[in-house]
C-alpha cells in the first residue's frame, strides 16, 4: 500500500535541464515543489578524478543501468521487437542532473524554418514537396516567439559563442565569448572560407571564462581537459543542472529534491492529474505524492511510457494514424553523423586536448538555407569539426582497407593517432507515420510493466540527405589538405543503437489536438494540469542537438504553469484544427 | 623509459609467442600462470631498473587469474590477443602489456557478468541476414524463446542469454575446437599465420557455437583487447603506460588551457589516473 504524502503545488519528475529549469523557476516564484529523481544524489565532488576512459566512455558509468528496464526496438510494424540489452546501445541519463550532466555542451538554436516547417516548405516548393506519410507540421510557436526563452536559457547556462553568420535574429549576444580555436579548428574554418562557406566557432556549454549567471551561480573557465561527453565536469566548467538550476531551486527553500525515487504512474481522476506514484529504489516502499500540477520531465522514453502506463491520452496507432501519444518519434540515428575523415601524413594535431563543445561549424547546408528544388529531401544539416579530445581507446582510426587488427592495424593506428580529423553532417530527421512508440507485448520491466517499444525505419529522405552531406564534408576535408579522404558509407537500415541520448517526440507540441499531444506551453491537451516537458515535445529533429530548444521550452512551460496556477486553471492556448492534416 | 624494446637479449629471445608455442606452459598446469606472470614481472623490472632503489629491485606482481579457471583457456586467450595486437617494431604486444589479465579481470567484473544490462527473457533465436528484410508477422505477436527473429547483419544486438564471461569461455572453447578440426593441433601450438586463419574464420562468422555468431565473439575479443591495451594501467593492461607512450597519448591531464592553441604536436611523458587522483 502506497504511503500518501502531503500535497504540494507542483511535483516534477526528473532532474535534468527540463525538470531543473521548471523546478528552479517555480520555486523562485514561491510555489512548493517536489522534484523526484530515480537515480542517486550526486555533487561536484563525485567527479573529482573521474578522467578514466574505460570506466565512463566504455563501461558507461554515468548511464542508467538497464538491469530492470530498457526499450525494445524494431524497424517495421511487421517485425519482432527485441530488447536493447546493453548500455552501449542504450544511453539514457540517471542520477541528479540527469543526462544533462554528461552532455558535451554543444549549443545550437533551432531555426525559424523548423517552427513553421510545413508552411514554409509548401510556400517555397508547393505541397508536392512533402511526401505522403511524412508527418511534419508547424509547431504552434514561431522562432520569434521562442527567441526570448532561448536567450534566457543561454544566460542561465552561460553559453560561450559568437553568432552564426547565417543564423536567425538574436535579441542579445551570448553571455561569454567563444572558446579558443585550436589549429585543427582554424584549418577547418580557413578551408571552408576558401570554398565560399560561412564557418564560425560553435557555441558551447563549456566556459570560455569564469561567469556568474543571473541566478547567482558561478561557473569556472574550461581547461580543455577533454573529459566532457559521458563525464561529469570536475571543474564546474561545463554548464549543467548541478552547476546552475538545481542549486538555484535549492536555495529558495521551496524545492525538496528526493533521489532514488522512481515514478511509475501518474495518478488522475476525472480528467485531472492528482499526483504521482513512486517507489523508493532502496527500500521498495511506495509513495503517493499529491500535487496541483504534475510535470513530467523524465526524458522522452519515460515521459511517453509513463503516460501510456497511466492510461492518459490515446496511444498512436500507425494503421489508423490516430492517437497522439508515441507519435512523431525521431532522433539522431546511424544515418545522422556521417561525413568524411581525413588522414594527414605530414601533420599531427594535439587532439588529445579538447572540450565537448569545442569546434568549428557552418550552416550553409542547413535547414532551408539552400535551394531544395532539385534535391530529393527537405531540410538540411549542420557541418561540424569537433575537437572533443580523443583518449587512447577511442583513437584507433585507420584508413579504409586497413585490417582492423594485427600488425598492420597496430602500425597504422599508431601512426594515424592524432593525424585524423573528421568533418560530419548532422542531418535533420523527419517524422514518419511508421516511426513511433507504444508498449511492447512481450518484454517487461522489473515490476512487470511492459517496456516501451520503438518502431523506427530509415527512409529515402534519411539516406538522401546523408548522401548529400557526406559529399559536402568530403569537399571540406579535401580543402583541408588531407592525404587520404574516407567517406562514410550509408547504412542499409537502422541498427537499433540508441547511442547519444538524442531521441525525441511522442508527446509532441502543436496547435491541433488531433495530431499533437501538448500545446505551446507543453500543457497536455487532455489533462490541463499535466505538463510534459523535454525532448518529448519536439515534433521533428532539426539539424543540431536539442538541448537549447529543450531549455527554452522548459522556461516557456514554467511560465505557463505559473499562469495556470495563478489563473486557477484552464487551457493556456486554444486548440486549432489544422488546415492540412499532418 | 620511453624505449619499448628490451635490451636484455635473454628475455627478448623468449618472445611471447615462442614461449607459448613451446608447449611446456600450456601442456603442464604446473608451469601455468605464475611462471607466465613471473616472466612479465622480470621484463618490467628492466624498464624501471635505473630508477629503482636496491630494495625495490624486484617489483612484485600479484597478477593471477581470477576468472578463467583453466590455464589452457587463458593461454589461448593470451595467444589470440597477441595476434590482434602483436609485439612489433612499435613496441610491446598484448601479452607483455598485460591484456590477458585485463580481460580476466573484466570478465570477473559487473561488465563480464552483465550485471548492468537487461538480461530478461525470452531469448529468441536470432538469424542475421544480409540487408534488411521486413518480416511478416502479426502485430503485437508475443515473442517466445523458440521464436526465430531475423535482424540485419552487423547490428549491435546482443540477444544471447550468456554473460560476456561465459561468452568468452564458450568462444575460446570453440576456437580450440576449430584449431583441432582444421589443423589437428592446439591453437597455442599453431604458426601465427594459422592462428590468424582461425581468427579470420571467427571474424567472418564462419563458426557457429552456443547459438551465437562467431563474428560477435570476435568483435568482443577484439574490442576488449584494444581496451586492455589502452585503458588506464589500473585495470591491469597498458603496463607501465607503455601503450600510451607508443601512441604519444599523455593520459589524464588537468589542464591544456595554455596549450590548446599550439601548432606543434606536444609529446608528454604520460601520467596515470593514480597520479591524477593524487595517490
Amino acid at each position: 500500500m502506497a504511503k500518501k504524502l502531503e500535497k504540494v503545488d507542483v511535483v516534477v519528475v526528473g532532474s535534468g535541464w527540463a525538470g531543473g529549469i521548471v523546478s528552479a523557476e517555480l520555486s523562485k516564484a514561491g510555489y512548493q515543489v517536489v522534484m523526484l529523481e530515480r537515480g542517486k544524489d550526486q555533487t561536484r565532488s563525485d567527479f573529482i578524478g573521474v578522467k578514466d576512459e574505460l570506466r565512463y566512455s566504455n563501461r558507461y558509468e554515468m548511464i542508467e543501468k538497464l538491469t530492470g528496464d530498457t526499450i525494445t526496438s524494431r524497424v517495421s510494424i511487421g517485425d519482432a521487437a527485441l530488447p536493447v540489452r546493453l548500455q552501449k546501445d542504450m544511453n539514457t541519463g540517471t542520477d541528479l542532473g540527469g543526462g544533462s550532466m554528461h552532455w558535451a555542451g554543444s549549443v545550437y538554436r533551432w531555426r525559424s524554418y523548423d517552427f513553421e516547417i510545413r508552411s514554409k516548405t509548401i510556400e517555397r516548393y508547393g505541397e508536392g514537396k512533402i511526401p505522403e506519410g511524412m508527418q511534419i507540421r508547424d509547431w504552434g510557436i514561431t522562432y520569434d516567439e521562442l527567441e526570448p526563452y532561448y536567450a534566457k536559457w543561454e544566460q542561465t547556462a552561460g553559453i560561450s559563442g559568437e553568432p552564426d553568420p547565417l543564423g536567425d535574429k538574436r535579441s542579445n549576444e551570448y553571455p561569454n565569448p567563444p572558446m579558443l580555436a585550436s589549429p585543427a579548428i582554424k584549418l577547418f574554418k580557413e578551408s571552408a572560407k576558401e570554398l565560399g562557406l560561412h564557418p564560425y566557432q560553435m557555441a558551447s556549454g563549456n566556459m570560455s571564462q569564469t561567469y556568474t549567471n543571473p541566478d547567482g551561480e558561478t561557473l569556472n573557465q574550461c581547461m580543455f581537459c577533454s573529459f566532457c561527453t559521458m563525464y561529469g565536469c570536475d571543474f564546474g566548467s561545463k554548464s549543467d543542472p548541478l552547476a546552475t538550476v538545481i542549486p538555484t531551486a535549492r536555495k529558495t527553500g521551496n524545492c525538496e529534491i528526493r533521489t532514488n525515487s522512481l515514478v511509475r504512474r501518474v495518478i488522475h481522476k476525472d480528467g485531472k492529474a492528482t499526483g504521482v506514484l513512486y517507489t523508493d529504489t532502496r527500500t521498495g516502499q511506495e509513495f503517493e505524492q499529491p500535487a496541483d500540477v504534475v510535470v513530467l520531465a523524465a526524458f522522452t522514453f519515460s515521459n511517453n511510457r509513463l503516460l501510456m502506463l497511466s492510461d492518459i491520452g490515446e496511444i498512436y496507432n500507425p494503421e489508423t494514424r490516430k492517437g497522439t501519444i508515441g507519435r512523431n518519434f525521431t532522433g539522431q540515428f546511424n544515418s545522422t553523423f556521417l561525413g568524411a575523415t581525413g588522414f594527414f601524413n605530414e601533420k599531427k594535431f594535439n587532439y588529445y586536448m579538447g572540450a565537448g563543445g569545442l569546434g568549428g561549424a557552418l550552416s550553409d547546408y542547413d535547414a532551408d538555407l539552400f535551394d531544395h528544388t532539385n534535391l530529393d529531401f527537405i531540410h538540411g544539416g549542420g557541418i561540424e569539426l569537433r575537437q572533443y579530445g580523443d583518449a587512447a581507446i577511442k583513437n584507433n582510426f585507420v584508413p579504409k582497407g586497413t585490417p582492423t587488427w594485427g600488425e598492420e592495424f597496430k602500425e597504422k593506428s599508431l601512426f594515424y593517432a592524432f593525424r585524423t580529423l573528421t568533418v560530419w553532417y548532422s542531418a535533420a530527421v523527419m517524422p514518419w507515420w511508421h516511426n513511433y512508440m507504444d508498449l511492447d507485448p512481450t518484454y517487461k520491466d522489473e515490476f512487470g510493466d511492459p517496456l516501451l517499444r520503438i518502431t523506427n525505419k530509415l527512409t529515402d529522405q534519411d539516406k538522401n540527405i546523408a548522401k548529400f552531406g557526406i559529399e559536402k564534408c568530403a569537399e571540406i576535408v579535401e580543402a583541408m589538405g588531407a592525404d587520404i579522404i574516407d567517406k562514410d558509407e550509408l547504412p542499409d537500415q537502422f541498427d537499433h543503437s540508441y547511442f547519444g541520448m538524442h531521441y525525441i517526440g511522442g508527446v509532441a507540441m502543436g496547435e491541433d489536438p488531433e495530431t499533437s499531444a501538448v500545446n505551446n506551453y507543453l500543457q497536455l491537451w487532455e489533462m490541463e494540469n499535466l505538463f510534459v516537458v523535454g525532448g518529448s515535445a519536439l515534433p521533428h529533429f532539426s539539424s543540431h542537438h536539442p538541448t537549447p530548444t529543450i531549455g527554452a521550452l522548459a522556461y516557456r512551460a514554467a511560465e505557463g504553469i505559473d499562469k495556470y496556477l495563478k489563473e486557477n486553471g484552464g487551457l493556456l492556448t486554444q486548440p486549432k484544427a489544422s488546415s492540412v492534416k499532418a | 623509459m620511453t624505449n619499448n624494446k628490451n635490451s636484455n637479449q635473454d628475455t627478448q629471445d623468449l618472445s611471447r609467442r615462442k614461449f607459448l608455442k613451446s608447449g611446456g606452459l600450456v601442456a603442464g598446469g604446473l608451469l601455468g600462470g605464475s611462471l607466465f606472470g613471473g616472466l612479465l614481472t622480470n621484463q618490467f623490472q628492466k624498464g624501471t631498473k635505473d630508477e629503482a632503489t636496491p630494495q625495490a629491485d624486484k617489483p612484485v606482481s600479484f597478477d593471477a587469474r581470477t576468472f578463467f579457471s583453466r590455464n589452457e583457456d587463458f593461454a589461448l586467450l593470451s595467444a589470440a590477443t597477441e595476434r590482434i595486437y602483436p609485439e612489433n617494431k612499435n613496441g610491446m604486444g598484448a601479452i607483455e602489456l598485460g591484456v590477458p589479465y585485463f580481460i580476466d579481470r573484466q570478465c570477473a567484473s559487473n561488465w563480464g557478468r552483465n550485471a548492468d544490462d537487461y538480461m530478461h527473457g525470452p531469448f529468441p533465436t536470432v538469424i542475421k541476414t544480409d540487408g534488411y528484410q521486413e518480416e511478416k508477422r502479426q502485430n503485437n505477436e508475443v515473442i517466445t524463446s523458440s521464436s526465430v527473429v531475423k535482424v540485419p547483419a552487423g547490428t549491435a544486438n546482443y540477444q544471447t542469454k550468456m554473460t560476456r564471461g561465459t561468452f568468452f569461455l564458450e568462444g575460446l572453447t570453440a576456437m580450440e575446437k576449430t584449431s583441432q578440426d582444421k589443423f589437428g593441433d592446439r591453437f597455442v601450438n599453431l604458426e601465427p599465420e594459422q592462428q590468424d586463419e582461425i581468427l579470420h574464420m571467427f571474424e567472418k562468422g564462419e563458426v557457429k557455437f552456443s547459438g551465437v555468431d562467431s563474428s560477435d565473439f570476435f568483435r568482443l575479443l577484439r574490442q576488449t583487447t584494444i581496451e586492455g591495451v589502452y585503458a588506464d594501467p589500473v585495470y591491469g593492461g597498458n603496463r607501465n603506460m607503455e601503450a600510451w607512450r607508443m601512441k604519444e597519448y599523455p593520459g589524464p591531464i588537468m589542464s591544456f588551457l595554455d596549450k590548446i592553441e599550439e601548432e606543434e604536436f606536444i609529446v608528454m611523458e604520460p601520467s596515470s589516473l593514480r597520479n591524477y587522483q593524487g595517490l
